[in-house]
C-alpha cells in the first residue's frame, strides 16, 4: 500500500464550532465507569462483609434481645439478640453465591439447547421450542416449588430448580440469534474464503452471543436471587440453619406486629439495593465494551 | 478456465420458478454482463454461480467439475451492501485478510489506506468498505467474480476507481468477471458482451 | 426569494476515541446552499461525505451528541430546534430510502392518513393514493406487505399529503431499474412543478441530472459547486470546480476516469482546500488557505483557481 498523500495533511488550526464539544470534564464515560466501579465496590463490600464478619456477632446474646438500629447494631438485632447486620450481610453473600451459580448454569443450559434448535434440523428445533414454550407457559414459582421440593429442599434443592427454570428466554433469544447469523452475508463469505466451520462458529457467530449471554446472565441473576429468597420465604426453600435472606425476611414477619420493623425492613431494603447494584453494573459494563454504542 | 451454468433451475420450496432452465458461461479473463430487471432473479443466479445458493435443477461446473463445498472457493462473490458483508465487531486488518493476503498492488489500487486497517466497519463510509471486500476477494487464489451491483450505491468517483482495479487485475491473472448490473453504460463500458436474462430465463417469472 | 436557505452550517459530532479520550469529528464545514419553490436542487457527493446529515440537520432529527452551527432560513425565518420540530412533517417533509421508516405495526393507510392535514384526511389519503395508482385495497396493508413500488409511492404520498412546502428526499433511487427510476424521478419532478422547492440528496449524478434544475457537488462535508444542470455537459467544460468535473468525467459513459486517493472524513484533517490533495491543478496557495465560496457564472464554486 502506498503511504503518501495522507503525510501531507496536518491539523487545521480553523474554524472550531461554538463552544465545542469536547470540554473537559464529566462525560458520559466517566458517569458509566463510575456507576461499574461503585456498584462492584458495593457487591464486593457485601461478600466481604459476609465472609469476613466472625460467628461471634451471630451468636446468640440473650442480654441485647430485639435491639433497635443504633451505631453499635445499625440494623438492629432480633429476638435472640443476634446482629442483623452480619446476618443480612451473611445472608446476601448466601444469595449471591446461589445466584451465581444458578445464573451461570442456566445461560449453560440456555447455550446447548438454542445451539442445539438452531443448529440440529427441523425435529430438534421444534421439540426444543415447544420445550421452551412449556417451561414459559408455567409460573417460574411454582415450578421452582415443585422441583426444589423433589429434590429434598435445601441448597441443592434450590439450585436445581432455579436452574431448570430461567433458561428458556435466552435459549429462544440465542437460537434466534444463530439462525439469523447462519444467513448472514459475512457468516456465508468466510465459508466461501476457506474457512471452516468451526471457524466461523468461533471467531465470528461466538462473538455476536457473548454480548447476548452477558446481558442474559445480568437479567437472569437477580431474578435468580429473589426467587431463591421467594422460594425460601415460602418455607420450600433454604433449611431455617442457614442465613439466607428469605429465611431472615420469613422469621421476620412474626414480629412487624409487635412493632420491630428492621428485623425485615433492612435485610429486605438491602436485597433490593444488591440486585439494582447488579442491574447497574451489568448495563454499564455492556454499554462500555459494545463497539456499537462505544463512540456515542 | 471456465465457469458454467448448465440448465439450472431454482424456485423456494415449491413454489414458481425463479429461475429455469438457465446457461450461461464465462471464461478466464472475460467481463461478462448480465442485465435484466428487478426481480428477474439476477443475483439468485449470481448467488448460485458462487456458489451461495444450491439450484433445484441443473449445476454450476467449473472446467466441468463441481464448484468445491469446502475450502476456498475460486469463485467469489462481491454484494450490494458492503455493510453486512462484513463482520461489525471485527477489525478492517482481519476481514481484509480472511481469505488470504490480498496483494500490495491491488490494495493500493483500490486506494486503501493503511490508517483504516486499525478501524472498525462503522467507522468507515460504504464506498471505503466495498474497496475493503473487494480487496478480500481478490487474492491469488480467485479465477472468477461476480459482482453483484457492486457499485450500485457508490459515486461515480468511487466507482470508477474500483472498477480500474478490479479491470487490471483482471488482466493480470486472467481473472474472469460476471457485472450483475442495470446501469447499461457501466456494462456497455465494462463488458465484452453483454447478456439479459430475460431472454436466459425459461421460468415462469416473466 | 428561496424557500429553503442554509448558511455557513457546520455539524459535529464528539467521539470517544479510546478509554475516557474523546475527540471532536466535524463532518460539515462551512455549507451553503438554498431552495427556491418550483425547483429540484439535487445534493450530489459520495457515501460518507455527509449528504443525509444536512437533511437531518435541517429537520433537526441530529443525535444527541452532534452539535450545529450556522443558520437554516425557511422563507426567511431562522429556524430554531423548537421551530424545527413545529415544520416537520408539516412544512418540510422527508422523503426517506426505505420502508423501514414507516411504523411496521400500523396499516400503511392510517399512516398516510396521520400525515396529512385539513379538514378530511381520509379523502386525501384516497386522493393521493389514487393519483400514484395505489389501488384502494392498499390502504389495508402493513408495510411489510408492500412491494418495492408501492413502497416507494407510499412514502412519497405522506410527502405529498402533508402540503409540505419543502420536500427532502434522501438517496430515494439507488438500486432502481429503468422503469422504477423514471417514474420515482418523475414523482418528484411533479411535486416541483406543483410549485414545492425540493431537495434531492444521492450518490447517483446520472439520476439527478435527468430532473434537477440545479446541482450542488458535495465533497468532505462541504457545497465545493452549484451549478445548473446544462453545465454537466460534453467533456465537463463549464464546470466550475475540478472536483465536479472528475466526477462528471467518471461516469461510464464519460470516460469513466478515476481519481486517485480518497475522501477525508474528518473536515479539518486536511489544510486548506479539502479536495488539494487529488487536485490535478493544486498550487502551494491551495494548501495553505481555504477557498472562500464565490459566484462564477450564474453558479457558486470553491476553487482559487476556478475560472
Amino acid at each position: 500500500m502506498n503511504g503518501s498523500q495522507f503525510d501531507m495533511a496536518a491539523e487545521r488550526p480553523g474554524r472550531p464550532l461554538t463552544g465545542g464539544i469536547c470540554q473537559p470534564g464529566f462525560h458520559r464515560r466517566h458517569r458509566m465507569a463510575g456507576m461499574v466501579l461503585l456498584s462492584a465496590l458495593l457487591l464486593a463490600g457485601i461478600v466481604a462483609g459476609g465472609i469476613l464478619l466472625g460467628d461471634s456477632r451471630v451468636a446468640t446474646h440473650l442480654d441485647i434481645r430485639n435491639a433497635a438500629p443504633s451505631l453499635e447494631y445499625p440494623f438492629g438485632t432480633d429476638w435472640l439478640g443476634r446482629d442483623m447486620l452480619a446476618r443480612t450481610l451473611k445472608g446476601l453473600t448466601l444469595s449471591l453465591a446461589i445466584g451465581l451459580i444458578t445464573a451461570t448454569a442456566s445461560v449453560g443450559i440456555a447455550l446447548v439447547l438454542g445451539l442445539m434448535a438452531a443448529t440440529l434440523g427441523k425435529t430438534v428445533d421444534s421439540c426444543i421450542s415447544w420445550l421452551i414454550d412449556l417451561f414459559l407457559s408455567l409460573p417460574h414459582l411454582v415450578t421452582i416449588i415443585l422441583i426444589s421440593f423433589s429434590l429434598g429442599g435445601g441448597v441443592k434443592g434450590v439450585i436445581v430448580g432455579v436452574a431448570l427454570t430461567h433458561w428458556p428466554s435466552l435459549a429462544r433469544i440465542i437460537r434466534a440469534e444463530i439462525l439469523q447469523l447462519r444467513s448472514a452475508e459475512f457468516v456465508l463469505t468466510s465459508r466461501k474464503l476457506g474457512r471452516s466451520r468451526w471457524w466461523v462458529a468461533t471467531r465470528h457467530m461466538l462473538p455476536h452471543l457473548v454480548p447476548q449471554l452477558y446481558v442474559g446472565f445480568v437479567l437472569l441473576f437477580p431474578h435468580a436471587i429473589l426467587h431463591e429468597a421467594g422460594v425460601t420465604f415460602l418455607g420450600f426453600g433454604l433449611s431455617p440453619q442457614q442465613p439466607a435472606i428469605g429465611i431472615i425476611l420469613s422469621e421476620a414477619m412474626r414480629y412487624l406486629s409487635a412493632g420491630i420493623w428492621w428485623l425485615a425492613f433492612f435485610p429486605g431494603l438491602s436485597l433490593l439495593i444488591m440486585v439494582r447494584a447488579f442491574d447497574v453494573l451489568g448495563d454499564n459494563l455492556r454499554r462500555l465494551i459494545d463497539p456499537h454504542s462505544a463512540h456515542e | 478456465m471456465r465457469l458454467e451454468a448448465c440448465n439450472i433451475g431454482y424456485r423456494y420450496e415449491q413454489g414458481p420458478w425463479v429461475l429455469r432452465g438457465v446457461n450461461l458461461d464465462l471464461n478466464s479473463g472475460e467481463v461478462v454482463g448480465l442485465a435484466g430487471p428487478s426481480g428477474y432473479g439476477k443475483t439468485t443466479l449470481g448467488r448460485i454461480l458462487a456458489g451461495y445458493g444450491q439450484p433445484a435443477e441443473g449445476g454450476v461446473r467449473l472446467d466441468g467439475e463441481p464448484l468445491p463445498q469446502t475450502g476456498y472457493c475460486p469463485v467469489q462473490l462481491i454484494f450490494q451492501h458492503p455493510e453486512s458483508a462484513v463482520n461489525p465487531r471485527w477489525r478492517m486488518r482481519d476481514i481484509l485478510r480472511e481469505g488470504g493476503s490480498p496483494g500490495a498492488e491491488v490494495c493500493g489500487e483500490l486506494g486503501l489506506r493503511p490508517e483504516w486497517l486499525g478501524r472498525w466497519p462503522n467507522e468507515l463510509s460504504g464506498g471505503e468498505l466495498q474497496r475493503f471486500c473487494v480487496a478480500r476477494a481478490l487474492t491469488a487464489q480467485t479465477r472468477f467474480l461476480i459482482a453483484d451491483e457492486m457499485t450500485t450505491m457508490l459515486d461515480a468517483v468511487t466507482q470508477a476507481q474500483i472498477w480500474q482495479a478490479v479491470l487490471k487485475f483482471s488482466r493480470r491473472h486472467e481473472l474472469g468477471i460476471l457485472v450483475i448490473s442495470h446501469d447499461q453504460n457501466l456494462l456497455k463500458r465494462l463488458c465484452t458482451r453483454v447478456v439479459d436474462l430475460v431472454e436466459l430465463n425459461r421460468g415462469s417469472c416473466s | 426569494m428561496p424557500v429553503l436557505e442554509v448558511n455557513d452550517l457546520s455539524v459535529a459530532f464528539a467521539q470517544y476515541e479510546s478509554g475516557l479520550r474523546r475527540k471532536e469529528l466535524t463532518v460539515i464545514s462551512g455549507l451553503n446552499v438554498s431552495v427556491g419553490s418550483g425547483e429540484i436542487l439535487a445534493v450530489v457527493g459520495s457515501s460518507g461525505s455527509g449528504k443525509s446529515l444536512l437533511a437531518h440537520a435541517i429537520l433537526g432529527i441530529l443525535p444527541g451528541n452532534a452539535r450545529l452551527a450556522g443558520t437554516i432560513r425557511y422563507r426567511g425565518e431562522t429556524l430554531t430546534p423548537a421551530r424545527q420540530a413545529e415544520l416537520r412533517g408539516a412544512e418540510l417533509a422527508l422523503v426517506p430510502q426505505a420502508v423501514t421508516f414507516l411504523d411496521p405495526l400500523m396499516r400503511v393507510g392510517r399512516q398516510v392518513r396521520l400525515a396529512a392535514r385539513g379538514s378530511d384526511p381520509t379523502a386525501a389519503q384516497r386522493a393521493v393514493f389514487a393519483r400514484y395508482n395505489l389501488p384502494p385495497a392498499v390502504e389495508k396493508l402493513y408495510p411489510f406487505e408492500l412491494s418495492g413500488g408501492m413502497a416507494r409511492r407510499v412514502l412519497v404520498s405522506t410527502a405529498v399529503v402533508s402540503g409540505a412546502q419543502v420536500v427532502i428526499a434522501d438517496e430515494p433511487t439507488p438500486g432502481l431499474d429503468e422503469a422504477a427510476l423514471r417514474e420515482t424521478l418523475g414523482f418528484f419532478r411533479e411535486m416541483a412543478d406543483a410549485g414545492r422547492a425540493v431537495m434531492l440528496i444521492t450518490h447517483d449524478i446520472e439520476a439527478a441530472l435527468r430532473v434537477a434544475d440545479r446541482i450542488a457537488v458535495f465533497y468532505a462535508g462541504t457545497t465545493i459547486e452549484v451549478a445548473r444542470a446544462e453545465d454537466f455537459a460534453d467533456t465537463g467544460e463549464s464546470l466550475r470546480h475540478p472536483y465536479s468535473q472528475a466526477l462528471w468525467r467518471a461516469l461510464p459513459r464519460n470516460g469513466f476516469i478515476p481519481l486517485a486517493g480518497f475522501q477525508p472524513a474528518n473536515c479539518n484533517l486536511v489544510a486548506g482546500c479539502s479536495f488539494q490533495p487529488r487536485c490535478p491543478r493544486a498550487a502551494t496557495e491551495c494548501a495553505k488557505a481555504e477557498p472562500p465560496p464565490r459566484v462564477l457564472r450564474g453558479g457558486m464554486v470553491r476553487c482559487h483557481y476556478a475560472s
